[in-house]
């Protein structure tokens, strides 16, 4: 791909200090890096490891609370970015280096038209009047396959999907035909049906103006499909620089191999018990909130005692709304739950304490899930307390049991809040609190979507040695199909509040699939960086996305 | 040239040159310029002016000084971590609080003596209750202002609960003829009546803040209630007190406190339920909004499906994560609060003579005004100084909930 070999950025021996209690503390200790033109490196490393604050440092920025240390050299096109005065950096950005953010929903304006904000750059320098900036936006629109090039731009943000949206950012980043991109985790926050779009429209904008990129990401498999080399990151050092190839096929460090390897834990399958009543039953339930369309239509499913049963789809596929209706925070309108075979009340309001007890609940952000004002010892022992009525030394002992099943010594965390943990220890604290109750089943509400791969995978573990000592049954919530190839026992695969299939996950995981399965799996990026070329040549260029999942045949004989 | 002068501009421009050298450039555009204005300021006005300057300076330099020794001292007395002493022994805790509000309830009720050391020993508990390590790293970030803030409310503390010891004559004590001069008997001078004016004051330190300060706590009870509750419950209870709070708002406040008080004649359980009433709704909008944030938490959904009443959500959950900006408010609606009482007061519809109360006093000696007098402007400016002072404390609580130092 590399076709000028001329050095486009050089960093050389960066080193970014944040302000933390009253000290400035190294993020970034020394990191060099020499990008060519045309070229993309691919930055990958867990959450801290300073991704991001290299990203933003390549355009000669600091956040707000960081600064660079002198002595680091940052050289964009032979021009020294860390002496250069604030205007100077400011003529840069957004003409010749240009950033992609990770919530392209966040980042537009709502009050703005798209085209508008894509136009301001090219105006702002004075490089094409509006009228050709407006052309060129809709060339751009094309170039990236968005539905109505022509129309797509005079939407306001709201107006438009998530998908599309980081497609028209990626089109607001190219206004000016920049030599740097900068893309800080551009698809994370999209489905994998999704995903595939944006990669390869993202892929194809690049090679074709030949601009040289920053792919900044946790995931492994996506940075196969976009970057020339990658670079490992690891607590603001870095690990190891090569070619893609090189890197999936033979890393050198410990810690990259680490990395590789995340992906291998899978628990075994287990089997239906016989001749018993399913634990919770879900019998052709119809919900709608007040006053909107049907999110769920006759949706029906099983979870046995001591089963994993993971449900997957896209968002807005009504996964996390038949997790309220199970824990009664949104009553069905049609329909009806069973627990052990009795009808369990609509309404949380009228369960009593015992239903509520057996049925617990882990979500996905455990920063807005734990109260930051209050004590881990009070987060976790108020349920004891609540349910089993244990006081004083009980209590104590209990909530020390708690913390030793959930692997956090009790101690250290005793007296501490929320704010002070790591995403994991966190989401660790989520999950005592739910055995708290002693529970027999637990929805796990996309539990390891908000963490890093290794930490991730620790939690997968937690959770499966605890279903295999407390016998407990979880409604699996996820649109990561390697999550549920490791965790799993049933999986249900849902579309628009249809449950498309289900089944024990070694049937789900083997042909012939119900097409929108098939869309999925496929859908899932693999570690081989051909893995994205093979599948648009198989699929051709326009069948992605919804496209693909609008195009599936409703008479195929697959479709039940 | 006096030695006066002399010294003087030896010391500005000793200052500036030692700012410039040693590259403080605040400390040397100061001095320099107060110099280059003083030279202007010297000509036209000669010694006096420059006099005045120094004194201005000299003040402005104390009221630093005590601000940051007070700052100090409190960091100090936090450092001491008296409070983690008293939470870990609660029974104690409750003793030393519940005692002394007893003998102030008592001796409030039956007349006894020493009800104010028993008043100030509840403020002394509650204070040292505070006196934490965390406390002392709060502390430490707050700013000059803040730190002048905290002191001026200390000492209208100290004035107001201990007035009987400290004012030299009593609240309604004729001694002189009606607007004496002051000397050494009269610091401030006498009132229209002859009432000696420093007294007054101090009395009207207890008055008017307590009153004031009684005002906006139950507004603050009533509000705020109403408004977590309101949060936490949702429906037509919601849609209820938002509309109940909105006709109580629609009416013009003055006019209202007016109303209350002319029915109901003025007297201070009327002047305190009527500004409860009026300043209730903004609280509860407030209130409402930031508990508002709270309940949509999902903290807040797993408390609701353990089975968790409506007392434990609010108390537990949602008012530890409101506190901040409700601090916040409590300063400005005690500001507010003090100004719309002492409006009464100048009404005449306020506390009634001859307590001492500044918003009347203002009014009762408004016709020295006209002799170039300044005594009427000594409880405007009393209220004043506590205005801004609270103010300063406020901005500084703003600041630390603004989430600046949250993240």
């Amino acid at each position: 791909m590399s076709k000028k070999k001329e050095v486009l950025l050089k960093i050389r021996d960066l080193k970014i200090q944040g302000y933390s209690d009253e000290t400035w503390v190294d993020i970034i200790k020394g990191v060099d890096l020499t990008l060519h033109r045309g070229e993309v490196m691919g930055l990958i490393g867990e959450s801290g490891a300073g991704k991001s604050t290299i990203g933003a440092a390549a355009m000669g920025y600091a956040r707000d609370g960081t600064r660079i240390t002198e002595g680091s050299k940052i050289e964009f096109d032979g021009m020294e970015l860390t002496t250069a005065t604030e205007g100077e950096k400011r003529a840069l950005r957004g003409s010749r280096i240009a950033y992609v953010a990770q919530s392209a929903a966040a980042s537009f304006n709502p009050a703005h038209k798209i085209i508008d904000q894509h136009t301001e750059a090219p105006l702002h320098y004075r490089i094409q009047k509006r009228m050709e900036a407006q052309e060129d936006a809709m060339d751009l629109y094309e170039r990236l396959r968005l539905p109505n090039p022509k129309e797509i731009g005079f939407r306001y943000p709201h107006q438009v999907s998530g998908g599309q949206l980081q497609r028209a950012m990626t089109a607001m980043a190219m206004s000016c035909r920049p030599d740097l991109i900068i893309f800080d985790e551009p698809t994370t926050a999209l489905d994998v049906t999704t995903q595939i779009e944006v990669l390869a429209a993202i892929r194809d904008i690049v090679d074709q103006f030949n601009t040289a990129a920053l792919y900044i990401t946790h995931d492994l498999a996506v940075v196969a499909q976009m970057a020339d080399t990658i670079k490992v990151l690891l607590k603001g050092n870095e690990v190891e620089e090569a070619s893609t190839e090189e890197m999936l096929n033979n890393p050198k460090e410990d810690y990259t191999k680490s990395l590789w390897a995340v992906r291998s834990f899978e628990s075994p399958q287990r089997q239906r018990p016989k001749d018993t009543v399913p634990l919770i039953s879900v019998k052709n339930v119809d919900a709608a909130y007040t006053g909107g369309p049907k999110i769920l239509d006759d949706v029906s499913f099983d979870i046995y005692e001591g089963m994993t049963v993971a449900v997957v789809g896209e968002s807005g596929s009504g996964k996390s709304t038949t997790a309220r209706v199970i824990t009664g925070l949104l009553p069905p309108s049609k329909g009806e739950v069973l627990f052990k075979g009795e009808p369990f009340p609509h309404d949380y309001r009228n369960r009593d304490r015992d239903q509520l007890r057996q049925c617990q609940m882990i979500y996905q952000m455990a920063d807005t899930a734990l109260n930051p004002k209050v004590k881990i010892s009070e987060i976790i022992g108020r349920p004891a307390q609540f349910y089993s009525g244990l006081h004083g030394a009980d209590l104590k002992n209990r909530v020390d049991e708690l913390l030793d099943l959930i692997e956090l010594d009790p101690s250290k965390f005793y007296n501490r809040y929320p704010p002070e943990l790591s995403g994991g220890q966190k989401q660790r604290i989520g999950i005592a609190r739910a055995l708290a109750a002693n529970p027999t089943f637990i929805v796990c509400d996309e539990v390891t979507s908000a963490l890093d791969q290794l930490v991730a995978e620790g939690i997968l573990r937690l959770l499966d040695r605890l279903q295999n000592e407390l016998n407990l049954a979880y409604m699996f919530i996820t649109h990561d199909l390697a999550t549920v190839r490791s965790i799993a026992d049933e999986v249900i695969v849902m579309q628009q509040g249809r449950v498309v299939e289900q089944g024990p996950k070694d049937d789900m995981f083997t042909p012939p699939h119900h097409p929108y399965t098939d869309l999925l799996l496929s859908s899932v990026p693999e570690m081989d960086p051909n893995w994205l070329t093979t599948l648009l040549e198989e699929r051709g260029i326009d069948n992605l996305g919804d496209a693909a999942a609008a195009q599936i045949d409703p008479n195929d004989p697959k479709v039940q | 040239m006096s030695l006066f002068v002399i010294g003087y501009y030896t010391l500005l421009l000793v200052v500036s040159c030692l700012a410039a050298y040693f590259n403080k450039r605040q400390v040397f555009l100061l001095a320099f310029s107060l110099t280059l204005v003083s030279f202007i300021l010297g000509i036209v006005g000669g010694t006096g002016a420059l006099k005045a300057v120094a004194i201005c300076a000299g003040l402005l330099g104390l009221t630093a000084m005590v601000s940051y020794a007070f700052r100090e001292f409190l960091i100090q007395m936090a450092e001491s971590n008296v409070g983690m002493s008293f939470s870990n022994n609660p029974p104690v805790m409750y003793v030393c609080l519940i005692a002394p509000i007893i003998y102030c309830i008592l001796a409030w009720l039956l007349g006894w003596r020493f009800g104010e050391f028993a008043f100030a020993l509840i403020i002394i508990v509650i204070l040292l209750i505070a006196m934490k390590t965390e406390t002392a790293k709060e502390l430490r970030t707050a700013p000059l202002t803040a730190a002048f803030g905290m002191f001026v409310i200390f000492t209208y503390a100290i004035a107001g609960i201990f007035a009987p010891y400290i004012a030299p004559h009593g609240e309604a004590e004729v001694i002189s003829s009606a607007f004496a001069p002051a000397d050494a008997e009269m610091l401030l001078g006498a009132d229209q009546l002859g009432r000696d004016m420093f007294s007054r004051i101090v009395f009207g330190a207890r008055n008017s803040v307590g009153l004031a300060l009684t005002a906006t706590v139950a507004a603050f009870v009533l509000g705020a209630g109403a408004g977590l509750l309101a949060a936490t419950k949702g429906g037509w209870f919601d849609q209820f007190m938002g509309r109940v709070a909105d006709v109580i708002m629609s009416i013009p406040s003055l006019i209202f406190a007016l109303l209350m008080l002319s029915i109901f004649g003025p007297s201070t359980p009327v002047i305190i339920c009527a500004v409860a009433i009026i300043y209730a709704p903004r609280v509860f909008r407030l209130t409402r909004a930031v508990a508002g944030n709270v309940v949509v938490m999902d903290y807040i959904e797993a408390a609701k499906l353990r089975g968790e009443g409506t007392g434990y959500l609010i108390r537990r959950e949602i008012l530890p994560n409101s506190t901040a900006p409700l601090v916040a408010e409590f300063g400005l609606e005690f500001c507010f609060v003090f100004l719309l009482v002492a409006g009464l007061s100048f009404l005449g519809l306020g506390i009634q003579p001859p307590t001492a109360d500044w918003g009347s006093m203002v009014r009762e000696n408004a016709t020295l005004i006209s002799f170039g007098d300044i005594t009427p402007l000594i409880p405007a400016a009393a209220i004043a100084l506590l205005t801004v002072a609270v103010n300063f404390v406020v901005d500084w609580m703003l600041f630390r909930s603004s989430g600046l130092k949250e993240q």
